[in-house]
């Protein structure tokens, strides 16, 4: 997306939402819903519609683990590591998982195919190990079950 | 035509309930879709409605319609409100949660909604707080503060305007309640909100949904939209966090709302006094809210006859990781650690022995069998070392590597920490260091040399960022004394309780578990 379509959509994001200080969160979320991502050179264009210095969503955009400031993989794969996945045996499972994608944890693969995320905890703890896979969450993640995640991302 | 009840819980979905839906939908049944029981081992659930009740088999895939349907199927479970999972429950707050479709207004009113909200607006905010009070019920999210007592403080607080906010920002490993009763009852939280709203004269609330949870956050809009003129004046918002665990926390979750880096704030002032854009706030749990209804509606008696000790009421307890029947179990306190493990979760899905369990999430103590006569109460675990928090319980098999847990523990304080206080934002990574060292150093197999990437390794025989980096000692006596040493730090040092409660699990853990630490293991205490 050019520079001046995502300055569009910051402006008619404020027009319907407002533009008060609370609105930075769902601003982002916004925008990371329509591009993907936030790009660093729009921090400018985000600061002046809230009337904000650009360091306050500089601080906001890199504090969230869930804002991309980098364009991600076509698909999302995001594979629980917490406590209750890991004792039904995620840790096997994420180097698999790695090995399978071809793509190293927290990384996205060069063919620009797929991400490959952590993530601590979706609240299917009972029947892990749990992954979501471009939003669509998948249970008791097994050899065969990567299988089936790999010919996805491969689309 | 059939009726059929099939469940939209993220979890459900998660085992493909959705294509066992489409599959009853194509064969011409009216699916109705619910929340979840709580009883994954049986989902995806089909119950069907027949003239002798709902008749539920599970699990079932897409190819079983025709074996559901005529009845034939071998997994068909009966009544399942009668299995002993569900009869040895006493459901309070999740009594609606797998029965009602949570979008229908019709269903949560004919399955007694609205009489708590309808009781409460009909006396005096005073009278409803003093029933609050009076039925015992503590904060949910873990740390067990008198829920009356909170909204005492700002019922009397000067000022016009006041908040209510719902911290639904569940990220402990090991719960799903909140999820699960903002998936399957919403209604039921939006009313406890309504209620709370009466009791200190707030106008508009927020409900803090963590975005991992997109069901919750998606099903909980809905309902706001739907109950909105059930509920006014009182306004409701859903505002979505982004992925940082530590937003969980009361103040950290007030500074997100209000647009800024999730950062813990000092206390004082309480934010009973000056929370939300510095307004007395009432800030509670989704398990805290959601009890509310029943209170008003059955009485605040009914509510405090049940319980244990100064635990009072129900707790609905999560039974996660390596457990046989793993979900939801809404039951009085008192119940203990072992009857909720062994006799309810029917001990590991793995069929190996319990060796841990983890109670209360990523900052709660490992527990091991030998301490299982524990009862669920909050005074009788903070007195064994640990927590209840919000009442998950993560069960182990005996392939796990407690030292390779006390490490994650902190590795995960480093990943999530906010990084105000020192303890826990440098004492983290000085932790999972010192845990490093000990794995590199005890007799066992294990090592954490091979997944160091080059250079990174050398801190295992120093300590790079000391003054006097060669005269460390990496034995295991040294590095676990440093270990304790961190931990006392941490523990009374840190703003808030990411920094200060993640000793728990590493304590924990040495404590009951020296062995993988390198260090023998305790004798057998003698007999008094």
């Amino acid at each position: 997306m050019r520079e001046e379509e995502a300055k569009r959509l910051i402006g008619d994001w404020t027009a319907r939402h407002g533009a008060g200080r609370d609105r930075l969160l769902p601003l982002l979320h916004a925008m990371q819903h329509e591009i993907g991502y936030v790009d660093d050179t729009l921090v400018p264009a985000i600061a002046a519609a809230l009337n904000l210095s650009r360091a306050d969503v500089h601080g906001v955009l890199t504090f969230y683990h869930d804002f991309r400031r980098k364009p991600a993989g076509r698909h999302v794969v995001k594979l629980c590591r917490a406590e209750s996945c890991q004792a039904r045996g995620s840790s096997a499972i994420e180097k698999a998982a790695a090995e399978r994608l071809g793509v190293a944890m927290g990384e996205t693969r060069r063919d620009g195919q797929v991400t490959l995320e952590a993530v601590y905890c979706l609240g299917l703890c009972a029947i892990g190990p749990n992954a979501l896979v471009d939003g669509r969450p998948v249970a008791r993640i097994d050899a065969a079950a990567l299988d089936r995640i790999a010919a996805e991302v491969a689309a | 035509m059939t009726r059929v009840f099939v469940s939209r819980d993220m979890a459900s979905v998660a085992l493909g309930a959705d294509d066992v839906a489409q599959a009853f939908a194509d064969a011409g049944c009216e699916v109705v879709r619910t929340g979840s029981r709580g009883l994954f081992s049986i989902e995806p659930l089909v119950e069907v409605e027949t003239a002798e009740g709902r008749i539920g088999y599970g699990p079932v895939g897409p190819g079983d319609v025709a074996a559901v349907l005529d009845g034939s199927h071998a997994n068909r479970l009966g009544d399942v409100g009668a299995l002993p999972f569900f009869a040895a429950q006493q459901r309070f707050t999740f009594a609606r949660c797998g029965i009602v479709d949570p979008l229908s207004l019709t269903d949560y009113a004919a399955h007694g909604g609205w009489i708590g909200l309808d009781i409460a607006r009909a006396a005096e905010p005073q009278a409803v707080v003093d029933a609050v009070k009076a039925s015992g019920l503590r904060g949910r999210g873990g740390a067990g503060f008198p829920t009356g007592i909170k909204w005492q403080t700002v019922l009397d607080a000067p000022g016009g305007e006041k908040y209510i906010v719902c911290n639904a920002d569940e990220g402990d490993s090991g719960t799903f309640a909140d999820r699960m009763l903002m998936e399957g009852d919403p209604f039921c939280l939006i009313e406890g909100m309504a209620i709370a709203a009466h009791a200190v004269g707030a106008s508009h609330g927020y409900v803090y949904i963590r975005s991992e949870y997109l069901f919750a956050a998606e099903t909980m809009r809905q309902a706001i939209a739907l109950s909105a003129g059930r509920v006014a004046p009182f306004a409701l918002e859903v505002r979505l966090g982004a992925g940082a665990y530590v937003c969980g926390e009361e103040t950290a979750l007030l500074d997100s709302i209000e647009g800024k880096r999730g950062q813990v704030r000092a206390k004082p002032p309480l934010p009973a006094l000056a929370g939300l854009f510095g307004k007395p706030t009432i800030i509670n749990n989704v398990l805290s809210l959601a009890a509310v209804p029943f209170i008003l509606s059955h009485g605040a008696d009914a509510y405090a006859a049940v319980g244990f000790g100064r635990s009072r009421g129900t707790m609905p307890v999560q039974l996660a990781g390596n457990v046989k029947h793993g979900g939801l179990f809404e039951v009085g306190f008192g119940i203990t650690l072992g009857e909720l493990v062994n006799d309810v979760g029917g001990g590991t899905a793995s069929g190996r022995p319990v060796r841990a369990v983890q109670v209360g999430g990523p900052l709660g103590a490992y527990f091991p069998p030998s301490m299982f006569d524990l009862p669920f109460d909050y005074e009788a675990f903070t007195q064994a070392g640990g927590l209840i928090g919000h009442a998950g319980i993560t069960v182990f098999d005996d392939s796990v590597d407690m030292a390779h847990m006390a490490r994650f523990a902190m590795l995960f304080c480093a990943v999530e920490s906010c990084g105000k206080c020192t303890p826990c934002r440098i004492g983290s990574t000085r932790g999972v260091e010192i845990m490093d060292r000990i794995i590199e150093a005890r007799p066992s197999p294990s090592s954490v040399r091979a997944e160091l990437v080059e250079g990174q390794a050398g801190y295992l025989e120093k300590a790079l960022y000391s003054r006097s980096p060669d005269r460390i000692d990496v034995s295991i006596d040294a590095q676990t004394a440093l270990l304790r040493d961190l931990c006392d730090t941490m523990k009374y040092g840190s703003l808030c309780a990411l920094g200060g409660f993640t000793p728990y699990p590493v304590l924990s853990a040495l404590d009951h578990f020296p062995e993988d630490f390198g260090t023998p293991a305790p004798l057998p205490q003698a007999a008094e």
